[in-house]
């Protein structure tokens, strides 16, 4: 855990070894080779602090939407906190908690978990909102209970929104996390801010970041595809 | 499906092995949060086991509300619904709707489930075993006419027809002792609408359900009903009736414009050409002496006389020319066409009249043997012919006392 925790006082630009393209910050592929390994340790951070954030946000966002379904009223209320959150400034955020949280891990979670929140909320109610009324009528009209509709009619049907929602949100946490060294909670940001000047640094831990996010997106689209096969079978 | 053995297999499932249901509709009565009136007031009725109620009005009238309550899809205010003499509020809404089958004119497939798995929801919420599942589904797809195959794919990938059988397949696939269908095919064009219909009475014709159709066209309902309720607007029942009963004793002015003005040609289809009185004909023999023609055209209520051979069967109408001589020449004017049958029913054979562009045609019996002329002017006379002098076929309607009754919303 200590690894994850790394405080803001050690960004200091470290010193670098290296031929001209290293000591003028260029672009040097042989540099890159010799030193991929410095990047393992931050983009295991990074993964982690996406999949935890992205999946407390669903627990969250999915009991949240629930209770919303069933009550009703809940929805408006729960979507303007969401967007409310949303529009918090995430240097700001992960500094109002640094002194609650410390810097830790935990502190950088709890932010991208709340920005997590405005994507999947929507998505999960829209999902389950848009099920045509009359297929829940045929499905009550046929003796299914409330919660046999909700598992067994509205929840599948709702499948291709929540993943798009997923989708965002992913896409917006692995965004996020590279300003969660704010919070000290390392990732590729520390990476590409240890040593912002150098491009070679900045193009390798930054890269990462896009095809992380690329990488996230595969899964759920295949996801999507597996888990929907009715909708493939509608384009045919 | 290679052994013969009958205690297992789809072979030996039967289509159906539920008795009907009677349903009784008792002062039910609908009124909705917040309004003064109430969407359906004091409706009672009875079903009896195996029929088809239609449940029929202007929109808003309350169809759909007197049908749901049935399955407590809609809470009844007051009054009371019995199936099999038993009170649907003694019943758990969910187990309740297992047992009445429902199909609805948006139809509501789960788009997320193949057509197989759509028609074998209920059946699997009450436990069946796979194979029975399995059986079932295949055993109502052939029922509804849909190919092999049908049942992997997926609603979207149906046509609005193909989908509307489905709705129907999957309605009985508990087999239930009634079913509930609302407008079914009103989203349908109408050509398909009339097949689905025709399909839908042959299936009937099998199974035999107590069937509550509802639909707010009277054509429709005259061709489904063994039964037809008129609701007027307000929930309040107007006439409960057979088809061929609204049509001849509209109880009131609505439901004489309801029905509508062309009531008296819709009634044309409720009669056959044997009901009503024929001209006659005068049917007349190559080689037959003249003198003996003439009194025969004298006879006739037609003048023009039918030249038939030995056994009596229309060849055509005889000339002027054939009538001139000693004897009777087989100089036709023109062929005796169309031919009417006396079983045809009279709609038809106006139509037929119609399409061929003459005045009268000759009908045949059985065999085949002239009977009698059709002609506009009998159809016209018949149509003035006030309804409770009017002979119905026995098949098309059922006549006697309890029509004049059934006139009447029965007060219970
Ligand atoms: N859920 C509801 N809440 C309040 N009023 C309702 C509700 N459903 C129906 N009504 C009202 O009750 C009356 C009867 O409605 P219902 O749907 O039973 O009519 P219908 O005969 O089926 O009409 P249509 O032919 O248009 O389908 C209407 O005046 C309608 O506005
Ligand atoms: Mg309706």
């Amino acid at each position: 855990m200590s690894a994850l925790a790394l405080p803001l006082a050690q960004l200091e630009i470290r010193s670098r070894t290296g031929g001209t393209c290293v000591s003028e910050d260029g672009f040097c592929p042989g540099w890159i080779v010799d030193n991929l390994d410095r990047y393992v340790q931050p983009l295991l951070e990074h993964i982690y602090l996406t999949v935890i954030s992205v999946a407390v946000g669903f627990a969250i966002s999915f009991a949240l939407a629930l209770l919303a379904h069933r009550s009703g009223w809940l929805t408006a209320p729960v979507t303007a906190l969401t967007s409310v959150l949303y529009t918090i400034p995430s240097i700001a955020l992960f500094l109002i908690l640094v002194p609650v949280t410390g810097l830790t891990a935990l502190t950088a979670i709890i932010a991208l978990v709340a920005y997590t929140q405005v994507f999947l909320f929507r998505n999960i109610i829209n999902g389950l909102v848009n099920v045509p009324e009359e297929t829940k009528d045929a499905a009550r009209g046929m003796g299914l209970t409330d919660r046999q509709v909700l598992w067994r009619v509205e929840m599948p049907l709702a499948v291709p929104e929540i993943l798009a929602g997923l989708r965002i949100a992913t896409t917006s946490t692995v965004n996020l996390a590279t300003l969660a060294f704010f919070a000290g909670a390392g990732g590729l940001g520390a990476q590409i801010f240890q040593d912002i000047t150098f491009r070679s640094n900045v193009v390798v831990a930054g890269g990462l970041a896009i095809l992380l996010a690329a990488l996230f997106d595969l899964i759920f689209l295949g996801g999507q595809r597996v888990a929907t096969p009715w909708r493939r079978a509608a384009a045919t | 499906m290679t052994a013969p053995d009958n205690s297992s297999g789809s072979n030996a499932t039967p289509r159906s092995t539920r008795e009907a249901a009677t349903l009784e509709f008792r002062g039910a009565t609908k009124r909705y949060p917040g309004q003064e009136a109430a969407a359906v007031d004091g409706l009672s009725l009875t079903v009896p086991a195996g029929e088809i109620l239609v449940l029929v009005g202007p929109s808003g009238c309350g169809k759909t509300t007197a049908m749901r309550m049935v399955n407590r899809m809609i809470e009844i205010t007051e009054g009371d619904i019995l199936l099999d003499e038993r009170s649907v509020r003694d019943r758990a809404p969910a187990e309740l709707r297992r047992e009445i089958g429902y199909v609805i004119q948006q139809i509501g497939l789960f788009p997320h489930m193949t057509i197989a798995d759509n028609v074998a929801v209920v059946p699997r919420l009450l436990g069946w075993e796979r194979d029975r599942i399995d059986a079932r589904v295949k055993e109502l797809l052939e029922l509804v006419s849909l190919g092999e195959g049908t049942g992997e794919r997926y609603p979207s990938q149906l046509s609005g027809g193909q989908r509307q059988r489905v709705g129907v397949a999957r309605a009985l696939a508990a087999d239930p002792p009634l079913m509930l269908m609302d407008e079914p095919f009103g989203a349908i064009d109408p050509i398909n609408r009339e097949r689905l219909q025709n399909e839908f009475l042959r299936l009937q014709g099998e199974l035999r359900k107590t069937i509550v159709f509802v639909t707010h066209d009277i054509d429709e309902a005259i061709k489904m009903g063994d039964k037809i309720a008129v609701l007027r607007t307000g929930g309040r029942l107007a006439q409960y009736a057979s088809p061929a009963e609204l049509l001849m004793y509209p109880a009131d002015e609505f439901i004489e414009d309801f029905v509508g003005a062309d009531r008296a040609l819709k009634r044309l289809a409720l009669q056959r050409v044997r009901d009503i009185d024929l001209w006659r004909a005068a049917t007349v023999r190559v080689g037959e002496p003249i003198e003996e023609a003439r009194r025969k055209i004298a006879d006739a209520d037609i003048d023009m006389p039918l030249l038939v051979d030995e056994h009596g069967r229309p060849e055509g109408w005889l000339s002027e020319r054939g009538m001139t001589g000693e004897r009777v020449r087989a100089e036709l004017r023109s062929r005796a066409e169309p031919t009417v049958e006396l079983d045809d029913v009279l709609r038809d054979a106006l139509a037929d009249l119609i399409e061929s562009e003459v005045h009268y045609s000759p009908v045949v019996d059985a065999e085949g043997c002239v009977a009698g002329v059709l002609s506009l002017e009998v159809i016209s006379q018949t149509l003035q012919i006030p309804p409770d002098q009017v002979r119905t076929g026995p098949d098309l309607v059922a006549p006697g006392d309890e029509a004049v009754a059934g006139s009447e919303a029965p007060s219970r």
